[in-house]
């Protein structure tokens, strides 16, 4: 707008009472401005930008984790089902594409969206400590925040420390004895046979139930839906998802461990 | 009433500062909470000690100036009340109360309890207007807006400014001010011709001071005004349409 540098150009140069202020304050002092960068790149360096990055990101992450749960829910029906299972990830759009083609397409979006999540809440985070570099003396007393916004970080830490335990456990089989590549059912049930492997999974899933009642929450709100014919569905979108995922993923270990699958 | 008060004193911007322990006798539970620092002040001046510096002006909870966080609450225990509205009798006799100014990089302490809020300024001299001349007002029923959209607007436009949406943020961000001031010109006829050019200007303005929304709705219900987070969600929406926004037609309707 071409009015505004008539309309303050004046005061920018300390005529006004808050710029005198400033002078002796030392501050505010904004970020290092960059400017004419192209678009998608400017939109990556504003905070709104990188949380619709999260909130994009983060659906795909959350269309995994459902499918992950409905596959892995297969050893309720039987071993076959789920050796089968396996078996078909690696053969989908087979002829039209080599084996694991397709597979490894999931996993490269995958990674993506994992390290663009973990990048751009790496990198809010940062500036979010910048914002307020003297913390409240007295304490503060939360009103609206609760345990699952509050420990976001946390239980996303928890949950990439667990993904990397969970590869070397049951995909790569570095940290399983008994691992047989292409008998997940088998590896699945000699590894949660162990109660205390079985307590990871079932504490890892719960910070993934935490970080979802959040995240899928706050989603619509960084990716701008909000309309009052919906907003309260959004809560209970979020609420679901999560319980859905958690109480699915922990099924598992629980029914190996009281012996409902052996 | 009797209140114990812990008040951080900080002689200048550069000096250390640090909590001081008051106690002050008959506080009327109709005094609003300034005035309880009037009081205070009297009685610090009585005995020879500086005042406590602290912002305030009209004192009826619409200009915006009054800035305490109250035991660990800005503006105070009241939902929907700036400090100058908060009264007494919403404490117990003999309460033991801690004020702390608002805290943040973009906020430096000036006194005591008084910060330098001008980084809101900075945000509204981005974009915070429409470029248009002005004169005396136009017929009214020129330009026709639904009622709802109008009180949707003055949603917005009931935002004072105070900064407690920062103070009260984990993340110190003043994304609850910018969507309001953003919102309360965008969602009208007359903030359209400028919407995609004022909602990119102001949030990068407001990205160099303060930080980004982790979606705590601490603001929210820290706001003496109430404003809802929704502003933020369509703040977020015109951002992100600004992007992909060909403005070369947008008079097109």
């Amino acid at each position: 707008m071409t009015i505004q540098e008539v309309s303050t150009a004046s005061q920018k140069a300390g005529a006004d009472d808050a710029d005198r202020l400033a002078k002796d304050t030392g501050a505010p002092v904004p970020q290092k401005k960059q400017r004419g960068a192209p678009w998608p790149v400017h939109f990556w360096r504003s905070a709104i930008g990188k949380k619709w990055v999260m909130a994009v990101t983060g659906i795909m992450l959350l269309g995994f984790v459902l499918v992950h749960m409905i596959g892995n829910l297969k050893v309720f029906l039987s071993a076959k089902e789920v050796d089968q299972y396996g078996e078909w990830l690696r053969t989908i759009l087979e002829p039209a594409l080599p084996r694991t083609v397709f597979l490894w397409i999931l996993r490269v979006g995958l990674i993506g969206a994992f390290f663009l999540h973990i990048t751009s809440a790496y990198q809010l985070t940062r500036m979010n400590h910048a914002a307020r570099p003297v913390k409240y003396k007295g304490g503060r007393n939360y009103v609206a925040a609760d345990f699952a916004s509050r420990t976001m970080r946390w239980t996303g830490i928890i949950i990439g420390l667990f993904l990397i335990y969970h590869l070397a456990d049951l995909t790569w089989g570095t940290l399983n004895p008994h691992f047989v590549r292409g008998a997940p059912y088998e590896n699945m049930v000699q590894s949660f046979n162990k109660w205390y492997i079985a307590a990871i999974y079932i504490v890892a899933n719960i910070a993934l139930g935490i970080h979802i009642f959040h995240g899928a929450w706050a989603m619509f709100q960084s990716l701008g839906l909000n309309n009052p014919s919906y907003n309260r569905a959004r809560r209970y979108f979020a609420t679901g998802f999560a319980a859905l995922i958690t109480i699915g993923n922990v099924s598992i270990p629980i029914a190996v461990l009281t012996g409902a699958v052996s | 009433m009797h209140v114990n008060l812990r008040v951080w004193r900080q002689a200048g911007p550069k000096a250390d500062g640090g909590f001081e322990e008051y106690s002050v006798d008959d506080v009327s539970p109709d005094m609003s909470f300034l005035e309880l620092f009037d009081v205070l002040n009297e009685q610090l001046l009585a005995d020879g000690v500086e005042p406590v510096a602290f912002d305030h002006d009209c004192r009826e909870g619409i200009c915006g100036s009054c800035s305490m966080m109250i035991n660990g609450q800005a503006h105070g225990p009241e939902k929907g009340t700036a400090t100058c509205q908060l009264h007494m009798r919403k404490f117990e006799d003999g309460a033991n109360i801690t004020v702390e100014p608002w805290r943040a990089r973009s906020f430096p302490i000036v006194k005591d309890l008084a910060v330098n809020r001008s980084a809101l300024d900075r945000i509204i001299e981005s974009g915070g207007f429409i470029t248009v001349p002005t004169g005396s007002a136009s017929e009214a029923n020129l330009t026709l807006i639904p009622k709802d959209v109008a009180d949707w607007a003055m949603d917005a436009a009931a935002c004072i400014g105070c900064g407690a949406c920062v103070a009260a943020c984990p993340n110190g961000a003043a994304q609850l001010f910018t969507a309001a001031k953003v919102s309360h010109l965008n969602i009208l006829p007359q903030g359209q011709p400028e919407r995609y050019e004022r909602v990119v200007a102001m949030v990068d303005t407001m990205e160099e001071y303060f930080g980004s929304c982790t979606l705590h709705r601490e603001c929210e219900a820290a706001c003496p005004k109430e404003i809802s987070i929704d502003f933020i969600a369509m703040m977020n929406r015109d951002y992100v349409k600004a992007q992909f926004k060909n403005r070369r037609l947008s008079a097109q309707r």
